[in-house]
């Protein structure tokens, strides 16, 4: 329990790359963009990948009417994501801490991982929702109103995942160094869920209906 | 703990590989590539592997080439007035090409030379001359304009410039016709032994390239015709090569050809400068220009300088010796060890070398041959240390290879030869088309040259590309330098007349090249740095517009209030921070060319209305899709009128 235990204090400690490091990163590259424009977005806002790639972006969107990108003080969800992030933080800590001194079982390990995957939804639906309206929601004084073959209104909202061909450009969206610390920090914590069943030991027979094979290397 | 510890160092490892994987494997040359349209071809997409600048001569500029495709990439606007960007016809820069003779906006740009530092190329700064009206220009090699010119006091025909010494200590300017120092009103044929000719180390500062003429030497009053500096074990002096020594004033192309010898002028800067730090030398009355171009206030101002220091060479002992040369001697190269200086003889077939060892020994051993006008003549035979002969006719200039090769230009047989620098045997010779004046290598005048490829720029053009009439540009012929023959792989027109050029490898400029000006470090006195700045301001007949460009708008695009005799100034500051994305600015009737304005910069037009009407302006660069709608109008009412200053965008 004590490997499991420690693996569950270290899992939550990778999501700390996600202040440092951007969650997601969209590319858009054109003919006339040889060197990509890019955002990466971060928990607390979004940055360009090249320092001027905001400015350009919101230069050219301004052609189909797009509303300028969202500075941290537009969008709630900048300054909520921080605390929500450490907050899970501290919690996943405290659980490995209580499993390692033995106040807690290894089933508070999947526990932290189910809350943690249903806030992950959550946010992917809100970030997803609003590049629906950002992709959609467009200024209807736009210099170029562009529309689909079957003459619906053109959307401009980026893939959440994977490629998409949008007028000239190319658009790339993937997660990125913060979403990838994330996503092993989780991992983690279900590893430490296994590695804690697995060492897990019935204080009265009763408990158990089959004889469970343990490891002993680890006391 | 042990299979924990495994899993973490997978998990971390996985991490960097993740955020390593961006770096893009270089591309590797074809093992085999033989033939000349091989060795020349840049496919669509791939960039070369120099650059080379050449000078512009007649045109005043200085052209951007690489290699090995022989391609154009930019010409620079130096000495001439380029109505392509504005320069010289817009406000911040008119000031650039202010002199003591006032504007001259144009001039004969000669011989680039990039600035060195332990004598190889360091790609912080071109430096180059104007001929006609003597100035030296000091180019930034990041952002590819000119940033200063200083004009040249008591000299005339700015020929033997712009070279620098091995860590840019001085840029040099020699003059090449010799002149009444001061100038004076006297008779023409009084010129022997009153006329002077002064040779003139311009400092430059380390951090920013700032030029300051330090001191002029008045020397005979011979023409010095090109010079170089002493690299390694000779650096410290300088070398001149000079013509007629014979002190002709007319008819020179007889007269100055009698001497059997002229000499080259070994100068040790070194003491005359320790000399002129001693307060040696003499402060003379002057007047010439000194014009800086603010890359943050992206305006140029002009100030005029009203003192030299000249020194009298004879005050300073074994500062100055004279070295006999054969034949009016034009180029004066030196090789990259510092050890030779090659003197070409233009009237002769043979070059002479001569051994900066035995020149020291000689004037150690005081070999000398008589003197003139006090400096001392060294026994030619003291200080040869070949003769190279080459079958050739009219040998002019020299370029080595860093493998102990030399390649000499010969103007008459019109040709390239190459020799070994020690034996002075002749290894190979390529004919040129025709009559070749200045050849480069990458670096070929440092301490590192980059032997790959010469570049031969000739005179004379005649049937070499399809005809344009009487008139046609010079063109130039590239030969691969790499093997013991050299091998013509390509041949191309260039702009104007080059004469030197400078080459250096692609990459020590490439990742200093600026992509754009940043507005928040603008500080231009007319900026428009938002949107919300821009306005319409008049002061008496000024008017001052403070417009402001995005794609696809000026700001504001209606104006009126303007009135038929004003002066109205057209402050226009790019808002762009995107690379390559300029607007330009032109007014119907305009008796100046547009402006061409780079993202983050702010550039002025000067309009000076004379008709009644609504007048249109319009973007000249095609910055966007919506490019033919950057446009606007400006009502000019008579000048008796009273209508008020008013402006807008969007109403």
């Amino acid at each position: 329990m004590k490997k499991a235990s420690i693996l569950m204090i270290i899992g939550p400690l990778f999501l700390l790359g996600l202040y440092v490091f951007p969650l997601w990163n969209i590319m858009l590259g054109a003919p006339q963009y040889p060197e990509p424009l890019g955002m990466n977005i971060f928990i607390d806002g979004i940055k360009g990948v090249s320092e001027f790639d905001i400015q350009n972006i919101d230069g050219l969107n301004h052609y189909i009417g797009m509303r300028t990108l969202p500075k941290p003080e537009d969008m709630w969800e900048f300054s909520t994501f921080p605390t929500i992030i450490g907050g899970m933080i501290a919690l996943g800590v405290l659980i490995g801490l209580l499993g390692y001194f033995k106040v807690f079982n290894y089933k508070w390990f999947i526990g932290w991982f189910i809350l943690m995957s249903i806030l992950g939804v959550l946010g992917m639906y809100d970030f997803n929702a609003w590049m629906v309206d950002y992709g959609t929601n467009l200024d209807p004084n736009a210099i170029m109103k562009l529309t689909n073959p079957d003459g619906t209104p053109m959307s401009y909202k980026p893939p959440l995942l994977g490629h998409t061909k949008m007028l000239n450009f190319d658009v790339t969206s993937l997660p990125s160094t913060g979403a990838w610390m994330m996503f092993t920090g989780m991992l983690l914590t279900v590893v430490a869920f296994f590695v804690g069943k697995k060492a897990w030991q019935p204080k009265s027979n009763t408990f158990s209906t089959k004889p469970i094979k343990v490891k002993a290397n680890d006391k | 703990m042990k299979n924990l510890s495994y899993l973490i160092c997978m998990l971390f490892g996985l991490g960097i590989t993740l955020s390593s994987c961006n770096n893009q494997s270089q591309k590797s040359n074809g093992a085999l590539a033989s033939s000349a349209a091989e060795k020349v071809y840049v496919a669509p997409g791939e960039q070369d592997d120099y650059y080379a600048f050449l000078s512009g001569g007649y045109s005043g500029n200085l052209t951007v080439y690489g290699l090995p495709s022989g391609r154009m990439f930019k010409e620079i606007p130096v000495f001439s007035q380029f109505p392509t960007s504005g320069y010289g016809y817009s406000e911040e820069t008119k000031p650039m090409l202010n002199t003591s003779f006032g504007f001259v906006p144009w001039d004969d740009l000669h011989h680039p030379d990039i600035s060195q530092t332990n004598g190889e190329l360091d790609g912080r700064w071109i430096f180059v001359n104007g001929n006609n009206t003597p100035r030296i220009a000091r180019v930034s090699l990041s952002t590819f304009e000119t940033e200063e010119i200083i004009e040249v006091p008591n000299s005339a025909g700015n020929h033997s410039s712009s070279f620098i010494t091995e860590n840019t200590e001085y840029v040099v300017a020699g003059t090449r016709f010799s002149v009444p120092v001061p100038q004076r009103d006297m008779s023409i044929n009084e010129y022997k032994g009153n006329f002077k000719g002064a040779l003139s180390f311009i400092s430059v500062a380390p951090d920013t390239g700032r030029m300051n003429l330090e001191f002029q030497i008045l020397m005979p009053g011979f023409n010095y015709d090109l010079s170089h500096p002493g690299r390694g074990k000779s650096h410290g002096w300088f070398f001149f090569s000079t013509y007629n020594t014979e002190e002709a004033n007319s008819l020179l192309e007889v007269m100055a050809s009698q001497n059997d010898k002229d000499f080259i002028a070994a100068v040790n800067w070194q003491k005359i400068e320790e000399y002129v730090k001693n307060g040696g030398g003499t402060k003379m009355p002057a007047n010439y220009a000194h014009n800086v171009y603010d890359e943050h206030t992206h305006t140029g101002t002009s100030t005029m300088i009203k003192e030299v220091v000249t020194v009298d060479p004879t005050n300073v002992p074994g500062a100055l010796y004279f070295l006999p040369t054969p034949k009016s001697p034009h180029g004066c190269d030196v090789d990259p060890t510092g050890s030779y200086i090659i003197g070409s003889g233009k009237l002769s077939a043979d070059i002479t070398v001569h051994s900066f060892d035995k020149m020291i020994a000689a004037i150690e051993g005081e070999k000398f041959d008589g003197e003139a006008y006090g400096i001392p003549i060294l026994k030619f035979e003291e200080v040869l240390a070949g003769t190279v002969k080459s079958g050739g006719l009219g040998p002019l200039h020299t370029e080595f290879d860093g493998k102990g090769n030399a390649y000499t230009t010969f103007f008459i047989s019109s040709e390239v030869v190459k020799w070994q620098v020690g034996s002075w045997e002749v290894v190979d010779r390529k004919p040129t088309y025709y009559s070749v004046g200045h050849l480069m290598i990458p670096g070929g005048n440092s301490r590192k040259p980059f032997g790959k490829y010469v570049v031969a720029m000739n005179k004379i053009t005649k049937d070499r590309y399809l005809p344009t009439g009487p008139e046609m540009e010079h063109s130039a012929q590239i030969y691969d330098i790499s093997g013991e023959k050299m091998e013509l792989i390509y041949d191309f027109p260039t702009h104007g007349e080059p004469h030197y050029a400078a080459g250096c490898p692609a990459d020590l400029l490439t990742a200093n090249s600026k992509k754009i000006y940043r507005l928040d470090e603008n500080k231009h006195e007319y900026a428009t740095l938002t949107a919300d700045d821009a306005r319409v301001e008049r002061k008496g007949n000024e008017v001052h517009i403070y417009m402001s460009t995005i794609r696809s708008h000026f700001t504001p695009d209606n104006i009126e209030g303007i009135k038929v005799g004003d002066k109205v100034y057209f402050h226009i500051t790019n808002h762009e921070q995107d690379f390559d994305v300029p607007h330009g600015f032109s007014m119907i009737g305009q008796g100046t060319s547009e402006i061409l304005v780079m993202p983050g910069q702010t550039k002025t037009s000067l309009w000076e209305p004379k008709k009644v009407g609504v007048w249109p302006f319009y973007c000249t660069d095609f910055c966007s899709a919506l490019h033919q709608e950057m446009q606007g109008y400006v009502r000019v009412s008579p000048a008796n009128s009273n209508i008020d200053i008013s402006y807008s965008l969007g109403e």
